[in-house]
């Protein structure tokens, strides 16, 4: 039997009784992108929900000096709430989205005809309060418009008068485009269930055969250096390829779990994106095993090489917040990054478009030649001979 | 049959092994013996092919290990300083793993095993995972899964190690045994006793250098003491001198 297969089968065997390598391949590693994932999404659609359909409950300085003003505001769905005493501090504190305060002097200004001044107190860098802002302005603003059109009316002016320009919104967004643009975090969630799902393999079957001593014997048999490593690195994309389908699948079933139908959206997550994504990452999958036996291969300890990967597992997460955060637009060199490449492919899946057939074969053709050369460097340190040796 | 010629393996500025040359032949037990630190571990290292010798070489029957490091360690058994087992694998998984690694023909191999088994008492722990194994058991899996392939030749790196004195004396009738057997067998100590009622050949090391190469009735003549303690003594004490 060849010897890379006998490693590999003895790695798999060893590491399934192991029941932490187990719960960390096939339960917590995959499921809690999922897991967490519902739980913010469903979070934010409640609340946008809440916000959008709720009555608007403000705190309201001096309503008796404009009833109409607030009879106005109520019948857009206004609920005007007890004053506070001090509006700057209630906004501060947090105790209140935002205050309208109406100034003594608003009846006086109304009836002069001079424009009368209401406050809005709120906080910009308080983004939760935003939609209340919003909301409260529009309604102001709403009315100011409609009291300007009647005041023309009475004088015999038609209002087109006073609007010159009209805009007509188009928003060119599908509700499909908008679930993606709250799902660009889920290319992360994949490359963290590949990390983590080898991770355990990774350390132990380097670093930690050599701290248990176990890594010269296993190196005094007649067997290439390469062909262990390839025997390891198998058993490791094992593990972290089992990760990566319950993650998937888990995915595919949360989908079903999230109400974005309420929000005028929807997204494909079918068996067709859960393939395509399978094939985007598994140049990433060689490349991680391969790196994190690297790493491991470098460490002094178990725990160092621990250490090490878990600081490594936060590389991942730079290209999706850099095109979470940047506006970038989608090029086709990008197919050739690894990582970046997975992550403008299976975001482009989820914004409803379709990743053709040349940019899937970029990313595979670079993402595996990336891979290659980890692998060969890899090889490298281990065919040199201080690596069985354990201090 | 082991040689080696003008061993020489530095670590930046330390010369671990300064110069060894000995012979160790079919049919005998060769000890090498030396204080700690003295470079046994690292010669036994180049032996195995493990590490590669700044100068010098190593032949294994004839092939030289530098040329054909697989070959040469398809003739070896060996029981290196590091005996980890696997410890989510049974004694007879632990065994049966090399065997494959060796390419040690199937019904060959569970022959071989059953064999081993057999001789070295194994009989109670075989099927036990090797988590908590005592000393003693996890010695003896490491000697089985290294003499699975029937190495003619057997190098075993301080093999009484802590083990308790029953362990100990079995171990030197297994040594015996493989002598009878007419293999090669090299191991390492730093127990004069030990040395002294095994072997044929003691190869004396002391920083790095061979200080003496003969049978331990030469030792004692050529150092003029009875005992083979004070020999040993004596040669490594004169063999600092020399090199001051």
């Amino acid at each position: 039997m060849n010897a890379s297969l006998v490693i590999f089968l003895k790695e798999a065997r060893e590491n399934l009784r192991d029941k932490r390598t187990l719960i960390n391949a096939l339960l917590t590693g995959p499921l809690i992108g999922p897991l967490i994932f519902i739980m913010i999404v469903n979070i934010m659609i409640s609340r946008e929900l809440n916000q959008a359909e709720a009555p608007l409950e403000l705190p309201v300085i001096g309503a008796a000096y404009a009833p109409n003003l607030i009879d106005a505001l109520r019948e857009q769905g206004f609920d005007p709430q007890p004053p506070v005493a001090d509006p700057i501090a209630a906004v501060r504190n947090r105790d209140a989205a935002a205050v309208l305060r109406v100034p003594a002097g608003f009846g006086k200004s109304w009836g002069q005809g001079d424009p009368a001044q209401v406050e809005v107190y709120y906080d910009s860098s308080r983004r939760d309060t935003q939609q209340a802002v919003t909301r409260l302005r529009a309604m102001l603003e709403n009315y100011a418009r409609r009291t300007a059109g009647m005041r023309l009316i009475a004088r015999g002016l038609s209002p087109a008068l006073a609007s010159p320009v009209v805009v007509d919104a188009r928003d060119q967004s599908t509700p499909r485009s908008r679930a993606g643009a709250l799902f660009s975090i889920l290319p992360y969630f994949f490359v963290l269930t590949v990390f983590i799902g080898g991770m355990y393999l990774a350390v132990d079957l380097t670093a930690g055969e050599r701290e248990r001593q176990s890594l010269e014997p296993l190196f005094v048999n007649p067997v290439a250096p390469w062909r262990i490593l390839i025997g390891k690195i198998a058993a490791i994309c094992a593990f972290s390829v089992s990760s990566l389908l319950v993650c998937v699948a888990a995915f595919t079933v949360a989908a079903r779990f999230i109400p974005t139908e309420k929000l005028g959206m929807d997204f494909g997550l079918g068996p067709a994106f859960a393939l395509e994504v399978l094939v985007l990452m598994l140049p990433l999958v060689l490349l991680i095993a391969a790196l994190q036996t690297l790493v491991a291969a470098f460490s002094k300890s178990y725990r160092e090489a621990q250490t090490y990967l878990g600081l490594l597992m936060l590389v991942p997460v730079v290209p999706s917040v850099l095109l979470s955060i940047l506006p970038i637009k989608t090029a086709a060199w990008m197919y050739t990054v690894p990582l970046l490449g997975q992550q403008v492919g299976i975001t482009e899946l989820l914004l409803g478009g379709a990743v053709t057939a040349a940019q899937v074969a970029t990313c595979l053709v670079c993402g595996f030649a990336v891979a290659v050369l980890m692998l060969a460097i890899t090889a490298r340190v281990y065919a040199s001979e201080r690596l069985a040796i354990s201090a | 049959m082991i040689q080696t010629e003008n061993l020489r393996k530095a670590f930046g500025e330390v010369r671990a092994v300064d110069g060894v040359t000995f012979t160790a032949r079919d049919g005998e037990i060769t000890g090498l013996l030396g204080p700690n630190g003295a470079g046994k571990t690292t010669t036994l290292r180049m032996l195995y092919t493990l590490m590669r010798p700044d100068t010098g070489r190593v032949l294994v029957d004839g092939i030289d290990s530098g040329a054909d490091p697989i070959a040469v360690r398809k003739r070896l058994g060996v029981l290196p300083d590091a005996r980890g087992l696997y410890k989510r694998l049974t004694a007879r998984e632990n065994i049966d793993y090399f065997a494959r690694l060796q390419g040690v023909p199937p019904a060959e191999a569970t022959r071989r095993r059953e064999a081993l088994i057999e001789v070295l008492e194994m009989r109670d722990f075989a099927d036990r995972h090797a988590e908590g194994f005592s000393q003693g058991q996890r010695v003896k899996t490491a000697i089985a899964r290294a003499l699975i392939h029937d190495p003619k030749n057997v190098l075993l790196d301080e093999p009484t190690n802590g083990l308790d004195v029953m362990a100990t004396r079995r171990m030197r009738q297994f040594m015996r045994d493989l002598r009878a057997e007419g293999r090669c067998v090299l191991f390492s100590s730093h127990i004069m006793q030990e040395v002294a009622q095994l072997c044929d050949r003691i190869v004396v090391i002391a920083k790095g250098r061979v200080v003496a190469d003969e049978s331990p009735e030469d030792l004692r003549r050529h150092t003029g003491e009875s005992n083979l303690e004070d020999a040993f003594v004596k040669i490594i004490g004169s063999a600092e001198g020399l090199a001051a």
